[in-house]
């Protein structure tokens, strides 16, 4: 007695249809992944030095001679190696020298410049970082930063330059501004997925395009730009608009620290002690059970993406009000992707991504540095940035590389979710 | 091939999931490995098919010390093993799948699909596996899945075949045909370990049993030992597999279903004009060949899919049409099928699991607030309560056995107020312990008041459980009949026989019989 053929193929036999949620929230917490992220990072500067050493012409034409003195070859690599990561610590950290000079009576401010530099840098980051982590803790890939960042920015800089408002209310109403026009710039991609299903990598890359086109259009526009310039630049944004500087002129650290922690508090505590952020988790981790539960995906992925969205436009903001103050066509862009990697990088948790921003932070500002101190490109930075993302989505290579074994529960968003 | 363990011992950390395992199998025998879920069956046969190594102890085959450095060699010994979870392509065919890793190729290394096509013809004649080698696998029930596996390990020349639990996902007539290629296989003087904690089965189809518990093996068994002392061998104390149950006492009715239709998403008739009622304090079993419309039944008494007509009526209220979350809040509890694909989120912790319905209430939160402190003392309380092993309420759910899981599913569906419990395969995979736990719940549940609505595709605790047996097929209810109906008549109108057809060979014509339909 066959009985399954006296029917057609029946459902339950067959390929489950259900859409189980991908969820790309790569791994967060355990120790081994910290060792490979640690292990990375060592990786990453490895062959960063690599390519320090093979770009330097002194290096190259040492090389050529090493058979007559391979000394100076081994000497010329070190000293080009060791002088521009002293230059990329000096820049990003301190430099002794300002140090013994402020210990001689010179100036505290050169001392705590370098630092300045990678806070002001970070800044941003932690908010466009924090953006895709929320993003990711709700299921979802936000590849959309960089468009949020540009309308926030955008937005930020109109309040801060068309509106006369009182001091601090003018700086209050441009981050919002900037605030509201991400959270607009997110809730669409979050709202066409749940009405539509709509994938949200596709439907935020063509919003990045959109913004951008969008912020060439609005610089064309007599409202926003600046009067006597024919090129594509808005006024500067008001001086009550801006974010304050925090210790006086000469250092470039403003306010926006405070917005950034504030993010940081908000985002921690919507993710784990709201009924919001248990909705969010329940739909990223298992939407089928979560709806079985009765929770409903489409609202968690809409408040998802606004919420993440909202971030992005303050990191947009922030960039401008803080150290950009005029919009120009490519105001924000770099946000996107960079916030990206520090969610990668930090494991889409609050603090790891924190932690990443401020290491992303130092090595942009410590790349200037090293750039103006010796022969190496700041683009040897990007190089490291990238590799310390590639290495951290490639647990197993770094593992085996040190010869170390693990459980394999590690950052699956490179293979999982889409 | 006689292949034989002696002293086989494996610890995982302190665990010592294998002790000194002494064991035969015999040519032409067909080996019954018995045992509850955790007692050392699974890394046994995985340290004889190679997966992993013994820390002690030695393999023989044909008296010849053997050492495995991977499934491979195990193979090559003549080893066979059908895992629990099949590891089969959906997307190639028959053929395709059982020459995969063996393939053989002609000239400028083609692919024989000539040969590999009269291998699986060749086979499916001798041993009664019948497949058809051009069928695609992913479109095969999962019986025939199943026949597929065994005909890769056949195809390897297996002379000794592991069956993991190989009846777990089958249909009582699935399990039949299956029993009768493992005995063809038995005759053609192959080696069979079969392994499973169901007892009839072991009953059915064994010539030698061992019991395994804690990692030993604990005992030796004539398969026409009874079911209970089989039990007691396993669990370690007496079990009493008779259901101790009171009469039903049905009062209001709860449940109204009227005339309710459901076209799926490939536009096919799901549910056509199903109709049934549940009363207050009476277990209906929704009982037939898994795929005849239980699981769609289930998801849209539950609102998780929508109906395309008729009334569902819960405690004389519509609520067709509602969002699962009103549906839950009227007082429904609902315990899926795919325990860990809809009914838990496995990398939650347990606390997070015990209140994936009513977090969002107090006291549970306040406002958006959670209240984490209420939820871990909920928590704690409930693990007490329903006997969760874990080591903790932080324990992520998916770490858990799956006795463990369902009674965390239990936990949570049982403690509201609740009219209407909708249970769907609330005891698959689970061990005997496990299994008593859960249906002695469900009756009480029952005779605290609640409607209950079991979905299960195992005759065995349909029969054991319901009050009123609904059976299902092509997505109508052909008949609704007392619970003492014949194994046999069941059988027929899961078939679709019809009932009117399988009433024909009986003299009269009983009077439980409520709905007839063709």
């Amino acid at each position: 007695m066959r009985l399954v053929s006296s029917g057609e193929p029946d459902e339950e036999h067959r390929a489950d249809p259900r859409p189980r949620s991908g969820s790309p929230t790569p791994e967060t917490g355990d120790s081994g992944s910290i060792t490979v992220t640690l292990l990375s990072l060592v990786l990453a500067f490895g062959v960063g030095a690599v390519v320090i050493a093979v770009t330097d012409p002194s290096v190259r034409s040492a090389w050529g001679d090493v058979i007559d003195s391979p000394g100076g070859a081994l000497t010329s690599t070190w000293d080009s190696i060791a002088g521009a990561y002293g230059a990329l610590v000096r820049g990003a950290i301190v430099d002794p020298s300002t140090v013994s000079a402020a210990a001689r009576g010179g100036s505290i401010v050169a001392v705590l410049a370098p630092l300045s530099e990678t806070i002001v840098a970070a800044t941003p980051l932690i908010l466009a970082g924090l953006s895709v982590s929320f993003a990711f803790r709700a299921g979802l890939f936000n590849i959309g930063g960089q468009g949020q960042a540009m309308v926030g920015a955008a937005a930020a800089g109109f309040v801060g330059f068309h509106f006369g408002l009182p001091p601090v209310i003018h700086l209050l109403a441009a981050c919002a501004a900037g605030l509201l026009a991400g959270a607009a710039w997110g809730w669409v991609p979050g709202a066409l997925k749940a009405w539509t299903g709509a994938h949200e990598v596709i439907t935020t890359i063509m919003l990045n395009y959109i913004a951008g086109v969008m912020l060439v259009y609005l610089l064309s526009l007599s409202i926003f730009v600046r009067p006597g310039r024919t090129d594509a630049i808005s006024p500067r944004v008001d001086g009550d608009a801006r974010l304050p500087h925090l210790m006086g002129a000469d250092l470039r650290v403003h306010a926006g620290v405070f917005v950034a922690a504030a993010a940081i508090a908000l985002v921690w505590w919507l993710l784990a002690r709201t009924t919001i952020g248990f909705e969010l988790r329940c739909v990223s981790l298992n939407e089928w059970a979560a709806r079985t539960a009765g929770i409903s995906s489409g609202r968690a992925w809409v408040v998802g993406m606004t919420v993440a969205g909202a971030l992005g436009g303050l990191a947009g903001a922030v960039q401008l009000l803080g150290t950009d103050l005029a919009v120009v066509p490519r105001s924000g862009t770099n946000l996107g992707f960079l916030g990206i990697s520090v969610a990668l990088l930090g494991r889409a948790s609050v603090s790891g991504t924190v932690l990443a921003s401020l290491l992303y932070g130092a090595l942009q500002a410590g790349g200037i540095r090293m750039q103006a101190a010796t022969a190496t490109p700041v683009d040897v930075v990007v190089v490291i940035q990238a590799l310390v993302v590639l290495f951290v989505a490639t647990p197993q290579l770094v593992r085996s590389l040190f010869r170390r074994s693990g459980d394999g529960a590690e950052l699956r968003v490179a293979t999982r979710g889409w | 091939m006689r292949v034989e363990v002696r002293g086989l011992t494996k610890r995982f950390g302190p665990i010592v999931a294998n002790a000194g395992i002494d064991l035969a199998f015999e040519p032409g025998e067909v080996h019954c490995l018995l045992g509850e879920n955790g007692a050392g069956k699974s890394t046994l046969m995985n340290l004889l098919f190679g997966v992993i190594e013994p820390d002690a102890g030695e393999i023989l085959v044909d008296g010849r010390r053997v050492e495995f450095n991977g499934p491979g060699d195990a193979i090559a010994e003549g080893i066979g093993m059908v895992h629990q979870h099949f590891t089969l392509v959906p997307t190639l065919t028959v053929a395709e799948n059982v020459m995969l890793g063996f393939e053989r190729t002609g000239r400028f290394g083609w692919l024989d699909h000539r040969r590999a096509r009269a291998d699986v013809i060749d086979m499916s004649e001798r041993y009664g596996l019948s497949a058809s080698p051009d069928a695609l696998v992913g479109s095969l029930p999962v019986g025939l899945q199943q026949r597929v596996e065994i005909m890769k390990s056949l195809r390897r020349d297996a002379q000794l075949l592991i069956l993991d639990e190989p009846t777990a996902a089958l249909t009582p007539q699935e399990s039949e045909e299956l029993f009768r290629t493992v005995r063809s296989l038995r005759d053609s003087g192959r080696s069979i370990v079969f392994i499973s904690h169901k007892l009839r089965e072991v009953k059915a189809i064994a010539d030698r049993v061992t019991v395994m518990r804690h990692g030993q093996v604990v005992g030796r068994a004539r398969p026409d030992e009874t079911e209970n002392e089989l039990a007691s061998l396993m669990v370690g104390r007496s079990v009493n597999l008779v259901l101790a149950k009171a009469p039903a006492a049905p009062r209001a009715p709860v449940l109204e279903v009227t005339s309710l239709g459901l076209v799926d998403e490939d536009g096919r008739s799901a549910l056509t004009d199903v109709s049934f009622e549940v009363r207050a304090g009476e277990i209906v079993a929704v009982s037939g060949v898994q795929g005849n419309g239980q699981a769609e039944l289930a998801e849209a008494l539950v609102g998780l899919r929508r109906t395309t007509r008729g009334t569902v009526v819960l405690a004389g209220r519509e609520i067709g049409g509602l969002p699962t979350r009103e549906i839950l809040l009227r007082g429904v509890g609902y315990v899926p099928a795919d325990r860990i694909g809809s009914g838990l989120i496995a990398d939650l912790p347990l606390y997070e699991n015990l209140i994936l319905d009513t977090y969002h209430r107090p006291p549970f939160a306040r406002g958006r607030r959670l209240q984490l402190a209420v939820v871990k003392e909920y928590a704690a309380q409930l693990m007490n309560e329903f006997d969760i092993r874990a080591s903790s309420i932080a324990t992520p759910v998916g770490t858990l056995s799956g006795g463990n899981q369902q009674k965390v599913l239990l936990a949570r569906e049982l403690s509201r107020p609740l009219r209407l419990l909708i249970a769907a395969e609330p005891t698959r995979g689970l061990d005997v312990t496990a299994t008593e736990f859960v249906q002695r719940r469900i009756l009480q549940a029952r005779d605290g008041g609640a409607a209950i609505v079991l979905i299960s595709s195992d005759l065995d605790e349909t029969i054991a459980l319901a009050d009123r047996i609904a059976v299902m097929y092509r997505g109508q209810i052909v008949a609704v009949v007392p619970p003492h109906t014949s194994r046999r008549q069941l059988g027929l109108l899961m078939a679709g026989a019809g009932a009117a057809e399988s009433l024909t060979d009986r003299p009269s014509r009983p009077a439980e019989v409520l709905a007839v339909e063709g």
